[in-house]
Parts: C-alpha cells; sequence; structure tokens
C-alpha cells in the first residue's frame, strides 16, 4: 500500500497561479502586481483587540456557528451596509475565510453529479471545490466585450439554466467587474425562472468604486434560494486572520454547520474577537483603504489609457484586467518579469474566460504602482 | 467623483506629487488641478511644502534640537492672546506655536542646534516677555511618529509575491 492521490483529487490540476509563483519567488527586487491581497495591514485596533483577547486568555473554542456577539455585529453590519438582513442565531455561520464558506455550501447543499454553473474567469478555487464535492461544472464564460458581468445572454448560450446552481464573484476576481442593480436584476430572474441556487461571493463588496453593491439576494424572491459569502480578509485587510461567513435561510446555514462543525469546531477564536472589534471600530479605515483604491484604479486605468493597453473600465476589488497585446499571455506575463521585473499574473489562471488578459492588482504601494507602470510602458515599447 | 477636498489629501499624503500623477488619481485633468493648487495656495489654505525629516537618521553634528516649550502667560485689558502669540512667532527658533485647552495656555515648538543654544533662546527671549508666568521645557528625545508618518514602522511586506 502506497500513497496515491484519491481520484477526485487527482483530477484536479495544481493552482495555474503556481508555476509564476515560484517564478516570481526566485527573483529578488520585483514589484509584484501579482497580489490578490490587501498591502494595508489588518487595522491597528483589531490587531489589538486580538492582541488583548490572548492577553485575557481567551483561547477556547467558540460556538460552531461562531460568536453570538460577533454575529450579531455582521448582522448589524450587512444590515446597513448592503442592505441585507439575517438573523445572527440561524442564518449566520463564521467560518474560516469566505473559502470556507463556499466549500461547506457545495458539499452541503448540492449532491454529487448535480451541476453547477460557475461564471468565468473566477477565483482559482470554485472548480477544483466543485470537483472535491462530485459536482459537475458548467463554464459560463463572461465576454470582454460584456466588460466581464454576467449577462442573461451568456447564462442561456453556456446551459446555465440546466445547472442546480450558480456561483459567481462580484466584485470580481480577477477582473475587477462590478455589476449594477439593473444587471443584477437580469441574472435574478433567470435564476428564478430557471429554479436555480445562488452563491454570492461578495467578499469584495465594500471596494465597489463607481455605483453602490447590490447583493442579489436583496432582490425579490431571491433570499430564499441564495448564500451570501463575504468575510475580514480584503476589504478589512485581515487575509491572515482566515475570517469569513456565510448568510443564508436556517435550514442552508443548519446543512453546511453540519460539516463546519465536524471539520472545523470553529473559525479561529483569536480572529473572531478582532472581527468584532473590527466591526465596531474600523469602518473608517476600511473606507479611507477603499477611497486609496480608487485612486490607484484611476492612476493604473489612466497610465494603460496613456500606453495604448486596452482595458475595460474597471469598478471593482482591486484588479484590472488589461488586453494582452501578445497572443499568449502567459509569455508576455514571463518576458515582463524576466526582463522588467513586474509580475502580473495571466489571466488563464483564472479559467479559459481569462484568457488573452493579464490580472493586474493594485493592492501596492503607489510608488511601486508608478514605477510598474513606467516599466510596463518601457517594455511595450 | 473626486472632490476638491481629495487633492488636499493626495498633497498631504506627498507633497511632491505632480499635477500629472495627482490628474491621473483623481477624476480632475492636470490643469484643473493646477488651478485647484493655486487657489488652495491663493486663499491660503495650503500654507507650503515641506519635507518631514527624520533627525536620527541625518549626521549627529547637523542633528537638531528640539523641544516643546509649556507657556503660562496673564492677560490684561490691553493684551490678548493674539499679541503675546505674535511676539513669540516672530523668533526663528520657533517652529509651531499653539493656544491649547487645558493647564497651560501655549504650546510651542523651539528647534535649534544645541540644546545650549535652545535654553538660551527659552530663558533670554522667550521668559522674560511680561506676560508669560511660566516656562516648562521638554526637550525632544526621540521621535517615533511626524506629520502621520511613522518612523519605524515594521509594516514590512511579508506577503507571497503571487497569490490568487
Amino acid at each position: 500500500m502506497t500513497f496515491e492521490p484519491a481520484d477526485r483529487v487527482d483530477s484536479v490540476p495544481p493552482s495555474g497561479i503556481r508555476r509564476f509563483f515560484e517564478l516570481a519567488e526566485e527573483m529578488d527586487d520585483i514589484i509584484s502586481l501579482g497580489v490578490g491581497e490587501p498591502d494595508f495591514s489588518a487595522p491597528w485596533a483589531a490587531r489589538e483587540a486580538a492582541i488583548a483577547s490572548l492577553e485575557r486568555g481567551q483561547t477556547s473554542y467558540t460556538a460552531n456557528r461562531g460568536k453570538r456577539e460577533l454575529r450579531e455585529r455582521i448582522a448589524d453590519y450587512e444590515a446597513a451596509a448592503h442592505n441585507l438582513q439575517y438573523d445572527p442565531a440561524e442564518e449566520i455561520l463564521v467560518t474560516a475565510g469566505a473559502s470556507e464558506g463556499l466549500d461547506l455550501a457545495f458539499r452541503a447543499l448540492l449532491n454529487p453529479g448535480d451541476s453547477i454553473a460557475i461564471a468565468q474567469p473566477c477565483y482559482v478555487s470554485y472548480v477544483p471545490g466543485a470537483t472535491f464535492a462530485g459536482i459537475d461544472v458548467v463554464d459560463v464564460p463572461t465576454r470582454a466585450a460584456d466588460e466581464f458581468k454576467l449577462t442573461r445572454e451568456v447564462l442561456e448560450s453556456s446551459g446555465a439554466a440546466e445547472a442546480d446552481a450558480l456561483v459567481y464573484c462580484y466584485p470580481n476576481n480577477p477582473t475587477g467587474a462590478t455589476m449594477t442593480a439593473e444587471e443584477m436584476a437580469d441574472v435574478a430572474a433567470f435564476c428564478r425562472e430557471n429554479d436555480l441556487l445562488v452563491f454570492a461571493d461578495e467578499i469584495y463588496a465594500d471596494l465597489t468604486y463607481e455605483h453602490d453593491h447590490t447583493s442579489i439576494a436583496t432582490l425579490p424572491g431571491m433570499r430564499e434560494r441564495t448564500v451570501v459569502f463575504n468575510g475580514f480578509s480584503k476589504a478589512f485587510a485581515m487575509t491572515g486572520f482566515r475570517l469569513g461567513y456565510a448568510m443564508a435561510p436556517p435550514e442552508a446555514i443548519e446543512a453546511m454547520n453540519r460539516i463546519h462543525q465536524y471539520s472545523m469546531l470553529s473559525a479561529p477564536t483569536t480572529a473572531q474577537h478582532a472581527a468584532i472589534e473590527a466591526l465596531n471600530n474600523c469602518r473608517d479605515e476600511v473606507t479611507e483603504m477603499a477611497a486609496q483604491y480608487d485612486r490607484r484604479r484611476k492612476y493604473v486605468l489612466t497610465r494603460f489609457e496613456e500606453m495604448g493597453l486596452d482595458c475595460f473600465p474597471a469598478s471593482g476589488a482591486f484588479y484590472a484586467f488589461p488586453e494582452c497585446p501578445w497572443d499568449d499571455a502567459g509569455e508576455f506575463a514571463e518576458s515582463l518579469l524576466q526582463e522588467k521585473r513586474v509580475a502580473v499574473v495571466p489571466g488563464t489562471a483564472f479559467g479559459e474566460g481569462g484568457s488573452g488578459h493579464l490580472r493586474v492588482s493594485y493592492a501596492t504601494g503607489l510608488d511601486d504602482l508608478k514605477e510598474a507602470m513606467a516599466r510596463i510602458e518601457s517594455f511595450l515599447n | 467623483m473626486s472632490s476638491r477636498r481629495e487633492i488636499l489629501d493626495l498633497l498631504r499624503e506627498n507633497a511632491r506629487y505632480t499635477t500629472e500623477d495627482i490628474a491621473r488619481l483623481t477624476d480632475y485633468s492636470e490643469s484643473e488641478v493646477a488651478e485647484i493648487i493655486e487657489e488652495f495656495e491663493e486663499a491660503g489654505i495650503i500654507r507650503g511644502y515641506q519635507a518631514v525629516v527624520d533627525w536620527n537618521a541625518v549626521e549627529s553634528d547637523e542633528e537638531r534640537v528640539r523641544a516643546t516649550v509649556e507657556l503660562n502667560v496673564t492677560l490684561d485689558r490691553e493684551t490678548s492672546y493674539d499679541d503675546i502669540s505674535e511676539r513669540i512667532a516672530k523668533f526663528p527658533e520657533v517652529t509651531s506655536l499653539r493656544l491649547v485647552s487645558g493647564d497651560y495656555d501655549f504650546d510651542l515648538e523651539v528647534e535649534g542646534d544645541s540644546m545650549r543654544e535652545v535654553s538660551h533662546f527659552i530663558s533670554d527671549k522667550i521668559a522674560p516677555i511680561p506676560e508669560i508666568t511660566q516656562t516648562v521645557t521638554h526637550y525632544i528625545m526621540e521621535s517615533y511618529k511626524e506629520q502621520g508618518m511613522e518612523f519605524d514602522d515594521h509594516d514590512d511586506d511579508d506577503r507571497l509575491s503571487v497569490s490568487p
């Protein structure tokens, strides 16, 4: 008997970002625009709350669903910020990052052999997560011509109507695309007509720059069929705390918690203390960080325009998704790294829908961003 | 949509941003940025542009000695805070002067080449002003943060160079 990966693991290739990461790690003095997390540290008050909780010896497990106080604060925050109403007792589950929540939803709410429509390009874990759960994937490739928004047209032409569920992330990683209330209403209508469950990854909700964020769960007839995922990683710059949450009707949360209570038991306690403080007292920092990202976004989009690089006006998260001027985006990214020491990620790392594009993260200080843009410009010439 | 206030925030973040940079960072054109900055300067909203210096990092023979001084004053019918402040602020050694609430009246910052020079300045020029009843001088021994900038910032970028 030797160790062999199980079939469902074997069928999933290693992350496409991996090879590029290894290349970049070997090099010194690169400027990386390939990072999918904030360049800010967590707000100091949240860090201090974590330290204080350790000093008080608060190092035990919490309730499976997360500390009651935290769930109450989350409910208040989601009501105020995104017009979402969830009962902290039964409709909120605190998870180890939004990623855990998505994994739980795949496994707890769908059966092997069910199918899920995945809006592409997308975060790297959706397709593997579905595969691990034995769920068939229906690719829904969003189009550059639609600025990578999810439309009724692409949902229909990709066969999403036959799927059991739909998963998407808006504001989007890797494209920086967002959806307006009207555009989201079209998606909602499609899901109601075709009886799809919706897994809405809203981790970048507070990083929406041109209009208000609309959660699909606020639209008529959608709350009962939607699980909303959010967390502290992006807007609160708390990635390493590994803390997210899922919001859904009681029967969905109950099913997800059934797995969570056996596999995770409870989300990290120290992180929960930090998160309570973050929700209570760090909203100004979130606003300030979002303002900084917005300025950098404008800077990057203006610079791309100046250097003649085609890029739709990304309006959320901290990514721009320009068209790659070469046929092979992977080759372009590698040459840019070797010759100019600037790392960007080829769009194919986020699924086929991303081919021909580059993900450029502006979660980088302005000085580095300016230098990186100058280097890209000289590379293009 | 950008606001004029945003230009002020950007210049406070880094006064060396060019008008071109600021235009790229906001919804304004470069000529609009130049115009707004000029208006701020003319209205006396922007009073100047200075470097934030960490004197601990400067060669010791070029170092500057700084002190904050608490000043107590007495007023009478003919003398107001403004009259006293004008006399004090004129000295080039004084880098800032503020009227504050609490146990003392003025909060003064002084800069000189040596402790001796600063001490003499306080005893020869400030203490003798008739309305001043008391001075308490605090020499600055170490500076950790000035104008919003931390000098010993341990928040190094420890992120993976590429991540999803």
